[in-house]
């Protein structure tokens, strides 16, 4: 089987590729690059993709797929599916499953599961037993069987000694603690602390719940030379944390989720539960400074935090309804409308945060877009207008604030393990 | 004349045409619960749901009452849980009342915003009895009308809420419509129980109770509440009442033109003693029988708009 994909942009920082050039893949794996006879246009099939990107894969590496457990609200596979519509090759998920992910067997059940498909699917690991945040989990032998990194995540690990611990047994192979950052002590509440909390009167988590955990992470991870990741950044003091602890040559990395850049608090006003989650929506000021941490390298990815959930339990009354939204459909177009379009982040800063970066952290080995090399790859057309429609998505549940949103920017296709994604279809290539 | 809202969720934004319409329709009601026969038809024909969630008998005897003054038919349903927990949905319950085609709903909920999200969901008339620690409209307007009642307007009044404003719905509808009528509004309390921003109101601060009672001509004490995560914010309601307590003492030493309003049910002996809250300073009963001229003013307004 052959494919090529006509009239791309190259676009690749590692390289520094950024010039247009056909591609030719032949059985998965990138021909040529450029420089196409007319034999091989006419022997495959040719895919039109003019004005638009050719990138390596996307990879959003904060995922909640639902199963084991709650396979009505997400499985692997529409999980997965939902990954390939908005332009993601690969995507790490979150051990909140039941059971959790915290053996062999069920990190062997998601790979096993997801590896027909065409969205690489790696699990994050629980790093307590049950997440209880009191005994170690098997960590060693969920990384031997796959695990990438490992997490309490829905809640920081939950003693200073314990994550330490952690952090210097994930040290043996490398792997980082990925920290949900929030002391649980101050976070009784359904939304951001401030005077829109008070003035819609609710009980609210204060943006300190989330400081307070992000400097004792650094303090731990300076002091044991220990390696962390911050999940969904959502402060500006806690993005000035991480600043100067990547200055002090602390070993730490953050995301940060398109949410926490494109709203504030007042979007709860209408106390919609689409605009609930954890960590909460919170100020101007906090958004201005999760795009400055953007820019300037502080936060090195985007990450979506998809989290599922049926209607019935969002169409709850505020205070009860369920944290989180899905994000996987409409991350790439919401950071080209709120990042790439205001002229903060260029395209090749978007990639980094988008395929890159995320791997180093995990590190998976990054596509790259060289003769010999397995496509991995996501075509995007950082121009194209489209209307945000929930009804369309591929994820099993609708739970999404961005509705009806205008935005720029969407993937076209994407290509990995010997399959192409294209027009709501895959297709063997 | 009719109301710009054809709900009452909250007194934010409520225009002061609204308040003032509201308040002079609750004087011809509260000359009708005077009459022998306090019954008016105005709503003959009306059918109003009391929706509570939480426990309320107070408030939901007042507006039932009111309700039946005003000859309309009303059903109540109360729970003291979440429909949630019994495996039906807020959702399907609303859906379900709707079903019986009812003109009016009065709601109750411990989650700020449940009236707003019944709006969206059900075509009838939605009147907030109380959201969490959001609003309890029907009580400012209440407080209010006992006011202006005694001191004859709002505007310019000084105004103080006194206790824990944090965990207080009875607090933000009070500063909300007291603030478009032209009053004063401060609060007084530790700080412990001020929420986050509240001076972003235009509201004063005072954690000195001597001087929130000489520089105000109105006291709103609200009730501590212990059964709530509001029981932390104070070491105990002996501590509490010694230094924020509304007493005899206090009120001769700073001023004796007080007005003491309480929204009840009263900790006597904690946020106000015995001697205040039956004392010649307060209007606390009198705040019971204009709650149901208010709610009556609001039901009717509500209710014959379209
Ligand atoms: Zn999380």
């Amino acid at each position: 089987m052959q494919i090529v994909l006509k009239g791309t942009t190259l676009l690749d920082p590692q390289q520094k590729l950024n010039h247009k050039a056909d591609l030719l893949i032949v059985d998965g794996i990138i021909n040529k690059v450029g420089n196409l006879s007319k034999d091989d246009y006419r022997h495959s099939t040719v895919y039109e993709f003019e004005d638009k990107y050719c990138a390596p894969g996307f990879f959003d590496m904060h995922v909640h797929l639902r199963e084991p457990g709650r396979e009505d609200k997400e499985t692997i596979l529409t999980g997965s599916n939902a990954a390939a519509a908005g332009g993601f090759t690969g995507i790490a998920c979150m051990p909140n499953t039941n059971p959790a992910i915290e053996s062999a067997e069920t990190v062997r059940f998601i790979k096993e599961k997801s590896a027909p498909h065409l969205v690489e699917v790696f699990p994050i690991g629980a790093a307590t037993h049950e997440r209880k945040g009191e005994a170690l989990s098997p960590m060693n032998e969920l990384f031997e069987a796959g695990a990438v990194a490992f997490s309490d995540d829905g809640t920081a690990i939950k003693t200073a000694s314990i994550l330490r611990l952690c952090m210097e047994y994930a040290k043996m192979f490398d792997a980082p603690i990925i920290e949900h950052c929030e002391d649980p002590s101050m976070a009784d509440g359904s939304m951001n602390e401030g005077f829109t909390s008070t003035t819609l009167g609710m009980l609210a988590i204060p943006s300190i719940a989330e400081d307070l955990i992000v400097m004792r992470d650094i303090m731990v991870a300076e002091y044991i030379k220990g390696k962390v990741h911050i999940a969904h950044i959502s402060t500006k003091n806690a993005v000035e944390l991480v600043r100067q602890a990547k200055k002090k040559g602390i070993n730490i990395t953050a995301e940060a989720a398109p949410h926490h850049f494109t709203l504030t608090e007042e979007a709860v006003r209408e106390y919609d539960t689409n605009f609930k989650m954890n960590p909460p929506l919170r100020t101007k000021e906090d958004v201005d400074a999760i795009i400055e941490g953007l820019k300037d390298g502080t936060i090195d990815c985007i990450a979506t935090d998809h989290a599922p959930h049926s209607s019935e339990e969002k169409e709850m009354e505020f205070i009860y309804a369920p944290n989180g939204i899905i994000g996987l459909e409409t991350a790439l177009g919401l950071a080209i409308t709120e990042l790439v379009e205001k002229k903060h982040l260029s395209l090749n800063q978007l990639i980094e945060k988008f395929a890159i970066n995320p791997r180093k952290i995990l590190n998976i080995p990054v596509p790259q877009i060289k003769e010999g090399e397995e496509a991995n790859l996501t075509i995007f057309d950082p121009k194209e207008k489209w209307s945000v429609d929930v009804s369309k998505f591929k994820s099993k549940s609708k739970n999404s604030p961005f509705d009806k949103m205008e935005l720029t920017g969407k993937a076209s296709a994407v290509v990995n393990r010997g399959k192409l994604y294209f027009e709501d279809k895959f297709v063997n290539i | 004349m009719s109301l710009s809202n054809r709900h009452l969720l909250g007194l934010e934004g409520v225009p002061k045409e609204d308040i003032q319409l509201i308040l002079d329709t609750a004087t011809t009601f509260r000359e009708v619960l005077e009459r022998p026969i306090k019954k008016v038809p105005t709503l003959q024909g009306k059918t109003i749901v009391n929706l509570f969630y939480e426990n309320s008998t107070r408030t939901r005897i007042s507006f039932e009452l009111a309700q039946k003054r005003l000859s309309a038919d009303t059903v109540n349903f109360s729970t003291s849980t979440s429909s949630t927990k019994k495996g039906e949905t807020f959702k399907d319950t609303v859906r379900n009342i709707e079903a019986m085609k009812v003109d009016m709903i009065v709601v109750r909920h411990e989650s700020a915003g449940v009236p707003k999200y019944l709006t969206k969901i059900s075509n009838a008339n939605i009147v907030n009895a109380g959201d969490g620690l959001h609003e309890h409209p029907t009580q400012g307007l209440l407080d209010m009308y006992s006011i202006r009642e005694k001191t004859g307007t709002l505007e310019g009044l000084r105004v103080c809420i006194v206790g824990d404003v944090g965990h207080s719905r009875v607090a933000l509808s009070n500063i909300f419509g007291l603030i478009t009528m032209g009053a004063k509004v401060s609060v007084c309390g530790p700080s412990t129980m001020m929420p986050m921003g509240i001076e972003n109101f235009g509201v004063k601060i005072y954690n000195n109770i001597d001087k929130a009672i000489a520089e105000n001509d109105v006291l709103n004490v609200l009730r501590i509440q212990l059964e709530r995560k509001a029981g932390q914010t104070i070491p105990s309601t002996r501590e509490y009442h010694n230094y924020f307590g509304i007493t005899s003492e206090r009120i001769e030493k700073n001023n004796k033109n007080i007005l003491i309003l309480h929204p009840g049910p009263i900790n006597r002996g904690v946020e106000i003693t015995s001697e205040v809250a039956d004392g010649p300073y307060q209007v606390i009963l009198d705040q019971v029988t204009n709650g149901v001229a208010v709610r009556m003013a609001v039901l009717y307004l509500l209710g014959t708009m379209h």
